[in-house]
């Protein structure tokens, strides 16, 4: 049922699909779940930070109810995509109902299936997970793992403990055991606010705020050994903002010098550590216009580090302009094709 | 090249260092479970003097969790940014080769001095006294 692998695809690494609504997700609940989603009226469950129509984020020519033809039309045809890692951020992931965030997560599953991976043989997808419970998310992973048109596992960078922390490390044996990058995806299950100065007042700071967030995912994910227990395991960084990565490392590495003795299982630097286990989807990009600061900008992050990434339908860029300042055509073709094929081994199995 | 006298070594007692400036160089010479180690008196890194940092163990771990401490007394932490130095290489942990502090060699002698008798005119009988104690010299 898959055609034959292609060796030099053009990935989109980060592309949305939103489910509209739980009811959505009926015929894929068990009796229970679905006489409880329908008994109690759970019906939209839209993340506080990821409203599917919100004007300041939906390009206006992308707004409107994601169909398959739409998504077809609108970011795979026009970007002459080969394959698409399809990201769905949902309530699911933010439901304090640990049972369930595992029902509504394993019928989203169904769902990318039934509606998307199976319509169109450019899709692949993020394994949706109830991290509010690693052991109920490992088990999700276990149970999509077989299907390789899953390449990924799915968390929201700012949840409700910080990432690195050994309660989550079911997730990651799973994940790593079956050759699936960890996506950490900006979004928020606003459990506490998104900086540690308490709530902001404005949506600008929420935005901001999302970098903050995964600097210090990042910095947790790495203290705690994440990588020394699971050496294999990729993390990617998904709509980051990336610019700030380079000089987050430099405080990092220097302060690792005096402190590592709290942590002696991070035995090299941690911007060594990072290069080797951390890669960033490329929208959005916080570079400026100069493109010969961008050039120094991409030199100091390393090309190799990141990975194309329409972002689709979030408002980044115009048209199809989605090189920003600075990149240029060559640099783009390995974004798109080298660097999503190293991180994503099972892209390499069909395309 | 010359050898420098440092002090008794009981003056400089084990965990303890001594400074001793010899033609401009501020030199800080660690008592390393009876070992003497002579260092340049300056991190590497922003300038500290070395002999102000703490004396500690060496942290290490294979498995996050499990804790080892090795190498009992033979780290330096840099009093400033808690940067680690081998004792007895002046290399920093982190970065051996990168960062490190120049190392003197040391070495341990007897002296001996004669005691002196003082005005023998006004005082009674008196008989020779040989002092013989154990010095630390640095060669510089």
């Amino acid at each position: 049922m898959l055609r034959q692998a292609n060796p030099f695809p053009k990935v989109d690494c980060d592309l949305h699909l939103t489910l509209p609504t739980t009811s959505e997700l009926l015929p894929f609940l068990d009796d229970y779940w679905h006489e409880q989603v329908t008994s109690r009226g759970i019906d939209r469950l839209e993340l506080t930070g990821d409203i599917s129509n919100l004007p300041a984020a939906i390009r206006p020519d992308w707004r409107g109810p994601a169909t398959l033809e739409r998504v077809q039309t609108c970011a795979l045809d026009a970007f002459d995509t080969d394959i698409a890692i399809c990201n769905c951020l949902y309530g699911a992931q933010a439901v304090y109902n640990a049972d369930l965030a595992a029902a509504l997560c394993g019928a989203m599953n169904d769902w990318l299936v039934a509606n998307w991976l199976s319509k169109d043989e450019r899709l692949r997808a993020s394994i949706i997970v109830p991290w509010q419970h690693p052991e109920l998310a490992a088990k999700e992973i276990e149970r999509r793992a077989p299907d390789r048109r899953f390449v990924q596992v799915l968390l929201m960078v700012l949840g409700d403990r910080p990432l690195g922390q050994r309660s989550m490390w079911p997730i990651y044996a799973a994940a790593e055991a079956h050759g699936l990058p960890i996506g950490v995806h900006a979004g928020s299950t606003y459990r506490f606010a998104p900086w540690t100065n308490g709530w902001p007042s404005y949506h600008i700071e929420d935005q901001a705020a999302q970098s903050v967030g995964f600097q210090t995912q990042l910095l947790s994910m790495i203290t705690e050994g994440v990588f020394k227990e699971f050496p294999k395991l990729r993390v990617v960084l998904t709509e980051s903002g990336v610019t700030w990565l380079p000089s987050f490392l430099w405080r990092i590495d220097k302060l690792w010098r005096g402190l590592r003795m709290e942590v002696p299982w991070v035995k090299r630097p941690p911007s060594e550590i990072v290069a080797e286990h951390v890669r960033l989807t490329m929208q959005p990009f916080d570079g400026p216009k100069d493109p010969q600061i961008v050039r120094e900008m991409i030199e100091q992050i390393g090309e190799e580090m990141m990975l194309f990434s329409t972002d689709f339908p979030h408002w980044n860029f115009e048209q199809a302009e989605f090189a920003p300042t600075g990149f240029d055509a060559d640099l783009m073709n390995r974004l798109r094709t080298g660097n999503p094929l190293k991180t994503y081994p099972r892209l390499q199995e069909t395309s | 090249m010359p050898k420098e006298r440092v002090g008794l070594v009981s003056e400089i007692p084990p965990g303890s260092n001594k400074v001793v400036t010899v033609r401009g160089r501020e030199i800080a010479v660690f008592n390393v479970g009876g070992d003497f180690h002579a260092l340049l008196n300056r991190c590497p890194h922003e300038g500290a003097k070395l002999s102000r940092g703490i004396i500690v163990g060496l942290p290490e771990s294979e498995v996050p969790g499990c804790y080892q401490l090795s190498r009992p007394g033979e780290i330096l932490r840099c009093p400033w940014h808690g940067w680690e130095f081998d004792l007895r290489t002046g290399k920093s942990h982190c970065d051996p080769q990168g960062l490190f502090t120049r190392q003197y060699k040391t070495s341990v002698e007897r002296e001996t001095s004669p005691d002196s008798c003082g005005d023998a005119g006004l005082t009674a009988e008196t008989f020779p006294v040989i002092v013989e104690e154990a010095v630390v010299l640095v060669e510089v």
